[in-house]
């Protein structure tokens, strides 16, 4: 019977299913932080329970770590007990921590796949939402709460039931300047922020066998903005040149018999999906956010939605309210406004590739004076990376200052925050209301239009960047 | 571990009529430092309910703030929980004091983890979402009813509509079972699927 990519993994993984409810599916990979897994571990204690896989878990501490001087003590008090307690959960209880010092702590859905954890065919879960970034290598991850956290220390299972499976499919050449955090702004532009709610999306189509794995990452990684609970794309020859060596992947012999399963993962050709959607990747221009959920997304050169024209009464109310926080009107162009902040950085847009294509923009050139800028690499691995690449010089030469790996504004949970009523172009998931700190205004966009904005203090169309470098 | 077993829940309820509340609203990262589950009712919605951070200076237009408004069910516009997974939110929302969550639709996330707490999320039409409101907003008096062994709810004047729960979710939550003592019953089970497991 065929089926498609994610039954295929689905269904290896149910230990049993129960009648009129869940399945109790197997975990091959959990991953923590120190935010949502301090209740876990005492929920564990408080019943007598040891994590009953600890060589399946892997725990880091990215989300409230401070993004400068993190070889001294943090010095909030809070954030330092909750890091302190993930130091102590996981030596009690035998899990390996990358912690803070570490050469292989960052952002969790950054450190999973480069070094080599994450593996085609998987069940991954963690408690944080963006863990659909790991379905980029054909896994099935998804995000959990502290109570299912708990589920698979003590059993390594969680209850779920089957979601339903959407294709979308993008198809065609991308134009310069685009690049994939522009598609996956596209889709949830026009899905809306909770159009894919209930299903898994598999990505596919010729655009996303073309791009690299970082890329597929980024669009996977926003699956969750969009409603649904996962991402995920087939396994192929990139993915595994992508894989091949790294720290954790099998060697020699062991890795040619993964390889063969790996090739075999993937949706039948007449496999049927619960919904499928096609887009044209040459259709997509590079894209910003003028409201405060990840849909509310428009071209960079287009102007924001005017609430007059919504014709259903709540639609209406809700981008008035939106816009209101956002401290824009209907009709505006956002192109050539004013932007103090620009954050680079956060599970979304913290890889090498990331950086390698800022430095490309800003080479030669000069940060915008009035700007504040954050450039936060998504691991240790990274800015070592960056290190051994010299775009370190290319960003300090152009005034820029990189900071150490972590969440960081992403979410304003550590001191990396947006002053109340600044704009801040950044390259992270969501511009909900105060997420980068209270009153902030995000505009979400990609990696190269943060790079042009810190150039610029502007919110920019790096399309003209690119033309200068070409010399048109 | 047992909780509290839910039946029929009768109360007066609160109407916060806004579409894609997300769990960021619910409870911002910066409260999040907890290292227990305890004590986030006082920072539910911390940023629309007061100004500045202030919890001496309340928003005065925020539902939460107005006082003909109480009881254990709050309903809120669709797609309510969206975003983060922090179950931070689905804590905060019971230690505020409600047992339900009315919306059209919940982030999947969210329900989960309404469910694992013991609280309710009822999912309605948007129809009926909108009697809801209408009906709490005329008279903040008004009582409605969930019942769960009939998976019925209810307003004052008869208004009625049935809602889905899955029937697993439905046995844990009436008998106050949960889910991690359920998936401990089975370990042997577990232990069976993984001997003949590989990856």
């Amino acid at each position: 019977m065929s089926k498609t990519l994610f039954e295929k993994i689905w269904d290896k993984h149910v230990v049993t299913s129960i009648p009129d409810g869940p399945d109790v599916f197997y975990i091959d990979k959990h991953f923590i932080h120190e935010v949502t897994s301090p209740q876990a571990f005492a929920g564990l204690e408080r019943r007598g329970l040891p994590v009953f896989h600890p060589q399946k878990t892997i725990a880091t501490t990215d989300h409230n770590v401070p993004t400068i001087h993190q070889e001294l003590p943090i010095r909030e008090e809070l954030s330092r007990r909750q890091v302190q307690k993930l130091n102590e959960n996981c030596a009690k209880f035998g899990v390996e921590l990358y912690g803070l010092g570490h050469p292989f702590q960052g952002i969790v859905h950054i450190i999973g796949p480069e070094l080599g954890i994450t593996q085609p065919g998987m069940t991954i879960v963690c408690g944080d939402s963006h863990t659909s970034t790991h379905g980029a290598f054909g896994t099935i991850a998804f995000g959990i709460g502290t109570s299912e956290v708990e589920m698979v220390m003590a059993t390594q299972c969680i209850l779920q039931n089957r979601p339903k499976v959407m294709r979308i499919n993008i198809e065609g050449a991308l134009h310069k300047g685009v690049v994939s955090k522009d598609i996956i702004l596209q889709i949830i532009s026009q899905i809306s922020a909770s159009g894919a709610t209930g299903y898994f999306v598999e990505y596919a189509g010729s655009t996303i066998r073309g791009l690299s794995m970082e890329a597929r990452m980024t669009i996977c990684n926003m699956s969750i903005e969009m409603g649904a609970r996962g991402g995920m794309i087939a396994p192929d020859e990139t993915t595994f040149s992508y894989m091949h060596d790294r720290h954790f992947m099998p060697k020699g012999a062991e890795w040619d018999k993964k390889l063969m399963e790996w090739k075999k993962l993937y949706s039948d050709p007449d496999a049927v999906f619960d919904k499928e959607i096609t887009f044209d990747a040459a259709a997509i221009e590079p894209m910003i956010t003028y409201g405060t959920n990840p849909g509310m997304g428009i071209r960079i050169t287009g102007v924001v939605p005017n609430p007059e024209n919504e014709t259903d009464e709540s639609e209406r109310n809700n981008l008035k309210k939106s816009l209101k926080y956002m401290g824009l009107e209907g009709g505006q162009r956002l192109l050539g406004m004013k932007v103090q902040n620009v954050f680079i950085g956060s599970c979304t847009n913290s890889r090498i590739e990331d950086f390698r294509l800022i430095a490309s923009v800003i080479k030669g050139k000069k940060k915008d004076p009035d700007t504040r800028v954050l450039i936060v690499p998504g691991s240790q691995q990274v800015a070592a990376q960056i290190r051994a690449e010299g775009l370190d010089k290319v960003f300090e030469e152009s005034g820029f200052a990189i900071r150490q790996p972590g969440c960081s504004a992403c979410l304003g949970m550590n001191e990396d925050k947006v002053p109340p009523g600044e704009y801040c172009i950044s390259t992270s998931n969501r511009n909900f209301e105060g997420r980068q700190g209270p009153g902030a205004r995000t505009l979400l966009a990609s990696p190269l239009t943060a790079a042009a904005a810190a150039l610029t203090g502007k919110v920019s169309d790096v399309r003209s960047f690119l033309d200068e470098q070409n010399g048109n | 571990m047992n909780k509290n077993p839910i039946s029929v829940i009768s109360s007066t309820a609160v109407p916060l009529n806004v579409e894609n509340v997300d769990t960021d609203q619910i409870i911002p990262a910066r409260f999040l430092k907890a290292t227990t589950r305890e004590g986030f009712g006082k920072n539910l919605f911390r940023d629309w309910r007061y100004e500045k951070n202030d919890e001496k200076n309340p928003k005065k237009d925020f539902v939460l703030n107005n006082p003909v408004y109480s009881g254990k069910i709050l309903v809120a516009g669709k797609n309510f929980g969206c975003g983060s997974s922090r179950e931070h939110a689905a804590w905060a929302i019971k230690d505020y004091g409600f047992d339900v969550v009315v919306s059209s639709f919940f982030a999947d996330i969210f329900k989960n983890n309404a469910l694992n707490n013991f609280i309710v999320p009822v999912k309605v039409s948007p129809e009926f979402l909108n009697v809801l409101f209408g009906a709490i907003e005329k008279d903040p008096s008004t009582v409605i009813t969930v019942d769960l062994p009939q998976q019925t709810i209810s307003t004052e004047n008869g208004k009625s509509e049935v809602f889905e729960i899955n029937k697993y979710k439905k046995t844990c939550l009436m008998n106050g079972y949960d889910d991690i003592d359920y998936l401990l019953s089975i370990r042997q089970e577990i232990e069976i699927f993984e001997k003949d497991y590989k990856n």
